[in-house]
This record gives structure tokens, C-alpha cells and sequence, in this order.
């Protein structure tokens, strides 16, 4: 192993804020020279708490020598999470002893603190000091003579493999299905000797040995079709809790023991009534259960497909340059800096920089967006994302667990694992739920044995079975995680990203939407919109002489005109003497003309006569445009005006909202004739203009004092505080730079209109997770009290203990089916607003 | 007379179903202290957590690592409400959750259905 430190290879450094391999390029901050930083983020977070970080690279840059930090490898350690632990698969271990080989190999590498291997699953956890790459502890398992590689939290192998035990797990429940549905169909012919011809008459020796029979071939269908069911209330009972395994074995042993001893000890029950079989009853609740949990657990794997789709995305190749050659390479290989080539029709395996050719690129699998985007030098690509058109070469800057898609999988999958508040309440009646059950069937044998009709401890017995396998937790358990698994997996296919349950069910009770004006409502980028040139000019001209006395201005008016100008094509000069006048404007030599370029003050300033330009300055005023005057030889010339531009979706999402029934706010720091111009053209309700950044909070929390639940929607950098101060707050991203930890709800893509898709999808969710629960509820409210025989006295009626197992086995498909549904959600098309 | 007999006998079987279920409390198992000073514990995952009551000091850090052993789907989730971490657990591999009670108290983590269910008690 080669050793070689930091210092020496001067050229990689690690970013003391995330961990990342930096290259030479990096960004840097004043008076650390030492440190590189891979993103904008970084180095702000950096800036917040210089300290903090560089302790962290005291400690890593002081033993020099040490072997550690030469990998431009992924650390295993991210944003200060879990420090360093990696989880290695591996392969080979034949006995236990290999165990401790493979874990003293590990522990002997420099950095390790702790490694466990486990056997029975053929992993591996290390706990590693902060800078240990992976690669170094497969490369120590393989030099004891076994195989490893790092298990990444969730990639296409697990979820295959998970696959893979999901359907083998259900092609062994639908084997126990068969085996018990083909034994119930003789149970229930000699069952009903009432119904079925042929069946020896009770009491006859003949009937005795087919009860005898019955119970035998019933004896299997307990032990192996109904065998999850003892296991799992055994493992519930050891824990002290009771689960549908506990009711159900329960249920059919008490069938299945009453029947034996009427059949073997019949001078138990005096009674000859009494001495009856309900073989049928295990068999067929057993079947019936069973090919509930089998239909249930298909069910069940289609409400994560949103996330096995996003997992799926990921690129498993990638071509890269290395020292001038072009190979292609695992996508875990790939480093920060490295040069990636895509040809056409090819996924861009990381998220990396342009930096030459160009090319449409397909990134609706990401940001939901449908229109391929244009890319060129300079521009961010989203690894996982499809390359259209042309060839390109891009330069990695996120790779393995830092690419945006990682961080979206992590995210849905940490939102899909979070919990509604609604479910807080059921968690709370479950806990309850089986024990009470089972407190309630002892009470129905108690009343039947007391109260019953002739012969009563037939009656109780079935009763109590029928109570016991009609009850089902699961319905009730399912209802709102599925639900949940399927929206916020929804939401991810539509470019939109839920922090958690509490997110989204806050986001349908939503009465009022913030939005931060710049950046959301418009593009926060002026440009031009109207020339007008007075006699004896012509626009262009106008706009070729303002430009030019604007050229190398940074004044964000200045960049407007010029950007204009050379779109139009227009040959802009230098100027000479060019100086500015401090909130009124500027003047400048162009082509040996004096161009000055401002307000109406400093056109008096200079004496340049400019009246008739007066109603033109009001008229666009009033349109919230910015306008200034250009005079050329101190004459008047022109006006033009420019203003930040709507993004052209803006007016159609807030209809959209307003379809909702939302009220629509915007939020903005310009002067109220601006901001009302803006607000009426796109149809916002109210305006809060001259909003300083510091004070958007405050105004939220206005908001929320007139009782309003209140949705804020920003940038996600500059508004982060409103965006915690809101109920919800919606972080909307552009291109790569998305700030998914700032807000509940991150919109991948920088448009509005996600901001209706996100709150009708959360109002889909809660409604399916409403019907699911009142659907849960009622059956189990109505179903336990009917299996009890309370309709008996009035009626008549009792259930029969196999309508209830049907009953129950369904009822949770049910639920899960209804949860499905949801896939099937689509946002309110464009067209059905206008 | 039988009837008596029966009815006490219900009775009887109530009153320890609502004892063993939901009055009785487990004894728990401490977590052992890591080299890092975190406070580690290894559960089971197979018809429930094993063990299922882990004993912690509050205001240090505690990882919980699952290894679940069993293909039921309703376990493929733990959640730990009260920190907001969960984790998918993948059959067999080790899966750790971490996390840090500031405050005394008991922290329940279960599956997403609440059927399965464990506690941290931090003291």
C-alpha cells in the first residue's frame, strides 16, 4: 500500500465540511488558504462556524504518513452522520472461524476503531475514524483471502435482493394456500351433512372415522399452512403483545381442539349435541388467511415501486477519461473531477459540469420536467438523466452518496418511513386493539355459555372463534404507512419532494400560499421589455448607445440593456470616460457621442430638455417596470425600461391555486406600485411589498396570528427562515442546486405550478388515508360486535366463523388495494384551468 | 354450577390478559458503550424485537444496529417517532439507527403498522 499524504500530492484536498475530494479548482475562503470547498453551500456552512471544521482538518492533516487520506474515494462518513461506519458484503465465509479472520483483518487496518462481521448474513460493520474509504477495507478483506464490497445504504443489489425474498416469499404462502384449500374441500363436504349428499349420519361409526380422518389430514394445515401464525404469536406473546398471528392461532387451535376432544374423549359432553367437529373451520380460515397475506404482500410491493423506479435509475457504467484514455468503469468508481464522456441515447451516470459539446438532455426522471433541457459549457448535469441529442464531456462533481439522486432516494426514503400525526392516534388504539379483542372474545363464550341457546357450549365456542378471526389489526395497521409509501413515492415521480408524513398532512389543511416574489413568481433576473426612440432615432440606435455606455456595468439594470442589445445582434463600442452618478445614472463617451443614461433628475442636472419622455416614465411605472431616460449630445433620445420577467408558467400555477381555493399572497421587498403591477398581472390576492429580507418571518407569522395555516414558498437560501416559519414551507430548486434541507417540501424543478401538484397530491393522500381508516374502522366496529352474535337475539343472524375469516383476509388487501389507487393520481392538467 | 365455574374462569383469563398485556413491564436490557462512547445495542428483528427494552443513559448518544431475519414484510420499517428516524431493514444485514435522548424518558420504536413495538428507556 502506498502511502502519500495530502501535502505531498498538492493537489486533492478534502472539503472540511462534507467530506468530499476537492481538486485544484475548488472554492476558497479568505485566510485559509489550505481548504477547498466543493460547493457554495460548503463554503457558507463553513463561513457559519469556521471552528467547527477546522479542528476536523487539524487532526487529519497533522500525522503525515498516514494512509489514509490518499483515496479520492467517497468518504464513508457524510454530513457528520453516523462517524464513518461502513457496511461491507462478504463473500466466502464458510465457517465461524472465518469470522474472526475477516474481522481481525479489518480491525488492523489504520482508522478502524470497531469491526463486526456477521455470519449469518455475511456482512461486515466498521466503525471508522472520520477518513477510511471503503476501498481500503474491501482491498484488507481480499488480502485474507475473502471477497468484499461496500453495501451502500440502498442500490440496485439490495432492492433486487429484497425483490427476490418478497417473491419467494409469496410463492411459499401461495404453496401453503393450495396445500390448505385442497384439504378444505373434503373438511367441508362431511361438514354439512345438511347440505352435501352422501355424508354418513351422525353418530354412525362410519361418520366417526372420517372425523377422525379429518382431523388428521387438518393436523398439517396447522403445522405448516398456519405455521407463521403460531411462530409469529409466539414471538408477540414472549414480547408481551398480540398481533393478527395471536387472534388468528387462536382461533383455529380452538377450532381445531374442541373438535379433537369431541372426537376422541366424546363422554366429555354429555350432551350428544355437543359432540360436533369444526375441522372445517381451521382448514378453510387457515386457507383463506393465508392467501390474504400472499394477495396483501403483492399488494404491498406495488406501493414502493415509486422508489424501486428511482433506485433503478441509477447508471451502472460510466466512460471516463484517465490519462487520456477513454474506459468505461463501474459508476462507484468514479471520482470527483474525473472527465465523463456521453454520447447520445446514454444515461449521465454522476452529477458533474459541462465542459464541452452540447446537448439536450432528458431529465424528466428527476425533476418531472418534460422538455428536455438545452446543455452547454458551464452547465450542471444531473446524473441519472438521459443525454438526447449530442455528444458531451462533463466534469463529476458529485458522485456515489452525494449525487442529487442519492440525496432524493434518501429523502423519499426517510419521508416514506416517517409517521403522520393521524397515525399517531391509531398507533395509540392499536397498542390496545388485539388484547381487547381477545378480552372480548372470552366475554362472547362467557354470555353464550351462560345466556345461550341449547347446546351452549357450541354456540360459545363458535362465537368466540368467529370474534377472534373477524377482528383484523392489520386493516387498521395498513391504513395510513401505505397510503403514505404510495404518495410520497408519487410525488417523487412528479419532481417533488416530501420531507415526512407531518409534511403532508399539514400541506392539505393549507389555506394561503406565500409566494417569495423574486426567484418564484419571476425569473429575479431583469431584462429588457420596451424601447421607445424620439425624433430622429431609431430603437436600435437608442439601444446600441445605452448599451454600449452600459458595457462592463454590473448594475443589474446595466446587464439587462446589454444582454438585450447583443441579443438583437446589435455591435456594441467601448465608451470612453465613463462615470456614474449614484442612484441616478450614468454617463459616458460612445462613438464620440455624449450618451447619458438616468433619471429625469439628472437629465434636469444636465439641462437636457426632457418633458415629453414624462408620461412615458408613469405609464411604465405603473406596469411595475423600471424606466430610465437616454439623451445623446444633451438631447432627448429615448426611454427604455426593463423589469424582472414573469416565468411563463407563473400566471397559469396560481390559477391553479386558486382552483384550490387558496388564497394567493406575494411577498416582495419592491415599492407597492411595483409589486400591485406584478400581483395583478399574474392574480395574486394580496401583496406585502417593501418586505425587508429579515422581516418575511415576521410576516408569516402576521399571517398565521389571522389563523390562517400558511404554505411559504422561496428559494430555499434566502428565505429559509419563513420557510421554518411557515406550516409548510416549500423550498422550490433550479437545475442542481436544489436546498433540499431547507424546506418540508422541495419542488425539483423551479416551477409553481409544482406547488399545486404538491398540495392536491397531499389532499389525494389524505383522503385515501381517510377512506382507508374509516373503511378500517367500520369493519372492525361493525364486524366484531355481528361475529359476537349480537344481531342473535333480534334477528337471528350469526356469522359463520368462514365468512369472517373471508372477511378478515380481505379486509386488509382492502386497504392496501385502495392505497394503489393513489398511483394512479395526476396532477390537474393546464388546460382545465383556463 | 358449571356456569359459575366458566364465568370465573373468564374472568380469570381477562384479568391476566389485561395484566400480562398491558400492566406487567419487562426489565429491559442495557446497552453496551462502544470504544466511541456510544451507547450500542443489537436487536433482532424476527416476530418482534429482540430484545425489545434497551436501557440507556440519556444525553449520549445510542445506536440501535436491527438485523432483521425474517422475509415478513410488515418489519421491513423500524421508525423511531420521537427523534424521526427510521430505517428500511434489509433482510440479514445490519441496519443502525442513531440517535441521542437528551431527556429521561421511554422512546418507543416500532413497525409502521405499530404491531411490532420496543422501547428505549433512557434514564
Amino acid at each position: 500500500m502506498e502511502t502519500m499524504n495530502t501535502e505531498s500530492k498538492g493537489v486533492e484536498m478534502r472539503d472540511p465540511v462534507c467530506g468530499m475530494t476537492v481538486g485544484p479548482g475548488a472554492l476558497k475562503v479568505d485566510g485559509y488558504q489550505e481548504l477547498g470547498f466543493c460547493s457554495e453551500h460548503c463554503r457558507r456552512g463553513f463561513l457559519a462556524d469556521p471552528e467547527r471544521y477546522v479542528d476536523i482538518v487539524g487532526e487529519d492533516a497533522e500525522p503525515a504518513g498516514e494512509p489514509t487520506t490518499d483515496y479520492p474515494s467517497k468518504t464513508p462518513s457524510g454530513r457528520g452522520e453516523s462517524k464513518g461506519t461502513v457496511h461491507l458484503a462478504v463473500e466466502g465465509m464458510t465457517c465461524a472461524s472465518c469470522v474472526s479472520t475477516v474481522e481481525s483483518a479489518l480491525a488492523a487496518v489504520p482508522g478502524v476503531i470497531d469491526a463486526r462481521v456477521n455470519f449469518a448474513s455475511n456482512t461486515a460493520m466498521v466503525d471508522t475514524a472520520l477518513d477510511v474509504p471503503a476501498s481500503v477495507l474491501t482491498a484488507a478483506v481480499a488480502s485474507s483471502g475473502y471477497q468484499a464490497r461496500e453495501i451502500e445504504g440502498e442500490n440496485a443489489d439490495t432492492t433486487d435482493a429484497e425483490r427476490v425474498a418478497s417473491e419467494h416469499r409469496y410463492r411459499l404462502l401461495m404453496r401453503k394456500f393450495w396445500f390448505a384449500g385442497v384439504v378444505s374441500l373434503p373438511v367441508i363436504y362431511f361438514s354439512y351433512p345438511e347440505i352435501f349428499p352422501g355424508v354418513p349420519e351422525k353418530g354412525s361409526t362410519a361418520l366417526w372415522w372420517i372425523w377422525v380422518a379429518m382431523g388428521i389430514i387438518t393436523i398439517p394445515v396447522l403445522a405448516w399452512s398456519g405455521s407463521q401464525f403460531f411462530t409469529g404469536a409466539w414471538g408477540a406473546l414472549r414480547h408481551r403483545s398480540a398481533n393478527m398471528h395471536t387472534l388468528i392461532a387462536t382461533g383455529i387451535s380452538a377450532a381445531w381442539l374442541y373438535s379433537t376432544v369431541a372426537v376422541l374423549f366424546p363422554g366429555f359432553f354429555p350432551d350428544e349435541m355437543l359432540r360436533d367437529v369444526f375441522y372445517d373451520v381451521t382448514a378453510v380460515v387457515t386457507a383463506l388467511v393465508v392467501l390474504g397475506m400472499a394477495l396483501e404482500l403483492k399488494a404491498r410491493a406495488r406501493t414502493s415501486e415509486a422508489m424501486k423506479k428511482l433506485i433503478g435509475l441509477q447508471a451502472k457504467t460510466a466512460r471516463v477519461i484517465r490519462g487520456g484514455v477513454e474506459a468505461d468503469i463501474p459508476v462507484e468508481e468514479v471520482v470527483v473531477g474525473d472527465v465523463v464522456v456521453v454520447r447520445p441515447g446514454e444515461k449521465i451516470p454522476v452529477d458533474g459540469e459541462v465542459i464541452s459539446g452540447s446537448s439536450a438532455v432528458d431529465e424528466s426522471m428527476v425533476t418531472g420536467e418534460p422538455i428536455p433541457v438545452e446543455k452547454t459549457e458551464g452547465t450542471p448535469v444531473i446524473g441519472a438523466t438521459i443525454n438526447r441529442t449530442g455528444s458531451f464531456r462533463f466534469r463529476a462533481t458529485r458522485v456515489g452518496r452525494d449525487t442529487m439522486l442519492a440525496q432524493i432516494i434518501r429523502m423519499v426514503r426517510d419521508a416514506q418511513g416517517s409517521k403522520a400525526p393521524i397515525q399517531r392516534t391509531v398507533d395509540k388504539v392499536s397498542g390496545y386493539f388485539v388484547p381487547a379483542v381477545l378480552i372480548v372474545a372470552v366475554l362472547t363464550f362467557m354470555t353464550w355459555y351462560t345466556f345461550g341457546p341449547s347446546p351452549a357450549l357450541v354456540y360459545a365456542v363458535i362465537t368466540m372463534v368467529t370474534v377472534l378471526v373477524i377482528a383484523c389489526p392489520c386493516a387498521l395497521g395498513l391504513a395510513t404507512p401505505t397510503s403514505l409509501m404510495v404518495g410520497i413515492g408519487k410525488g417523487a415521480e412528479n419532481g417533488i419532494l416530501i420531507r415526512s408524513g407531518d409534511a403532508l398532512e399539514t400541506a392539505h389543511r393549507i389555506d394561503t400560499v406565500v409566494l417569495d416574489k423574486t426567484g418564484t413568481v419571476t425569473r429575479g433576473k431583469p431584462s429588457l421589455t420596451d424601447i421607445s426612440a424620439f425624433e430622429g432615432h431609431t430603437e436600435d440606435g437608442v439601444l446600441r448607445l445605452a448599451a454600449s455606455a452600459e458595457k462592463g456595468s454590473e448594475h443589474p439594470l446595466g446587464e439587462a440593456i446589454v444582454r438585450a442589445a447583443l441579443d438583437l445582434g446589435l455591435g456594441l463600442s467601448d465608451p470612453d470616460q465613463f462615470s456614474a452618478v449614484p442612484g441616478h445614472g450614468i454617463e459616458a463617451r460612445v462613438d464620440d457621442r455624449q450618451v447619458v443614461l438616468g433619471t429625469l433628475k439628472l437629465m434636469a442636472d444636465r439641462g437636457i430638455a426632457a418633458g415629453p419622455a414624462e408620461s412615458r416614465l408613469e405609464s411604465l411605472a405603473e406596469q411595475g417596470k423600471t424606466a430610465v431616460v437616454v439623451a445623446v449630445d444633451g438631447e432627448l433620445a429615448g426611454v427604455v425600461a426593463v423589469a424582472d420577467t414573469l416565468k411563463e408558467d407563473s400566471v397559469e400555477a396560481i390559477a391553479r391555486l386558486h382552483r384550490l381555493g387558496l388564497e394567493v399572497v406575494m411577498l416582495t421587498g419592491d415599492n407597492h406600485r411595483t409589486a400591485k403591477a406584478i400581483g395583478d398581472k399574474v392574480g395574486i390576492d394580496r401583496v406585502m411589498a417593501e418586505v425587508l429580507p429579515d422581516e418575511k418571518a415576521t410576516q408569516i407569522k402576521l399571517l398565521q396570528a389571522e389563523g390562517k395555516v400558511v404554505a411559504m414558498v422561496g428559494d430555499g437560501i434566502n428565505d429559509a427562515p419563513a420557510l421554518a416559519q411557515a406550516d409548510v414551507g416549500l423550498a422550490m430548486g433550479t437545475g442542481t442546486d436544489v436546498a433540499m434541507e431547507s424546506g418540508d417540501v422541495t419542488l425539483i424543478k423551479g416551477s409553481l405550478t409544482g406547488v399545486a401538484t404538491a398540495i392536491e397530491l397531499s389532499k389525494a393522500t389524505m383522503r385515501n388515508i381517510h377512506q382507508n381508516l374509516v373503511g378500517a374502522f367500520a369493519y372492525n366496529t361493525l364486524g366484531i360486535p355481528i361475529a359476537a352474535g349480537l344481531l342473535y337475539p333480534a334477528f337471528g343472524i350469526l356469522l359463520s366463523p368462514l365468512i369472517a375469516g373471508a372477511a378478515m383476509a380481505f379486509s386488509s388487501v382492502t386497504v392496501v388495494t385502495n392505497a394503489n389507487r393513489l398511483r394512479r393520481f395526476t396532477p390537474t392538467h393546464p388546460e382545465e384551468v383556463t | 354450577m358449571d356456569v359459575v365455574l366458566v364465568n370465573l374462569a373468564g374472568l380469570g383469563l381477562i384479568t391476566l390478559i389485561v395484566w400480562y398485556f398491558w400492566l406487567s413491564k419487562p426489565v429491559g436490557t442495557a446497552a453496551a458503550v462502544t470504544s466511541a462512547g456510544v451507547q450500542e445495542a443489537f436487536i433482532v428483528v424476527r416476530d418482534g424485537y429482540r430484545p425489545d427494552t434497551i436501557r440507556v443513559t440519556a444525553g449520549r448518544p445510542v445506536r440501535l444496529v436491527f438485523n432483521r431475519q425474517e422475509s415478513d414484510p410488515c418489519s421491513e420499517l423500524v421508525v423511531l417517532d420521537a427523534f424521526g428516524v427510521s430505517a428500511v431493514l434489509p433482510q440479514g444485514g445490519n441496519v443502525p439507527l442513531e440517535f441521542t435522548p437528551t431527556e429521561a424518558g421511554s422512546y418507543e420504536f416500532a413497525c409502521p403498522m405499530g404491531m411490532l413495538r420496543g422501547k428505549v428507556v433512557a434514564e
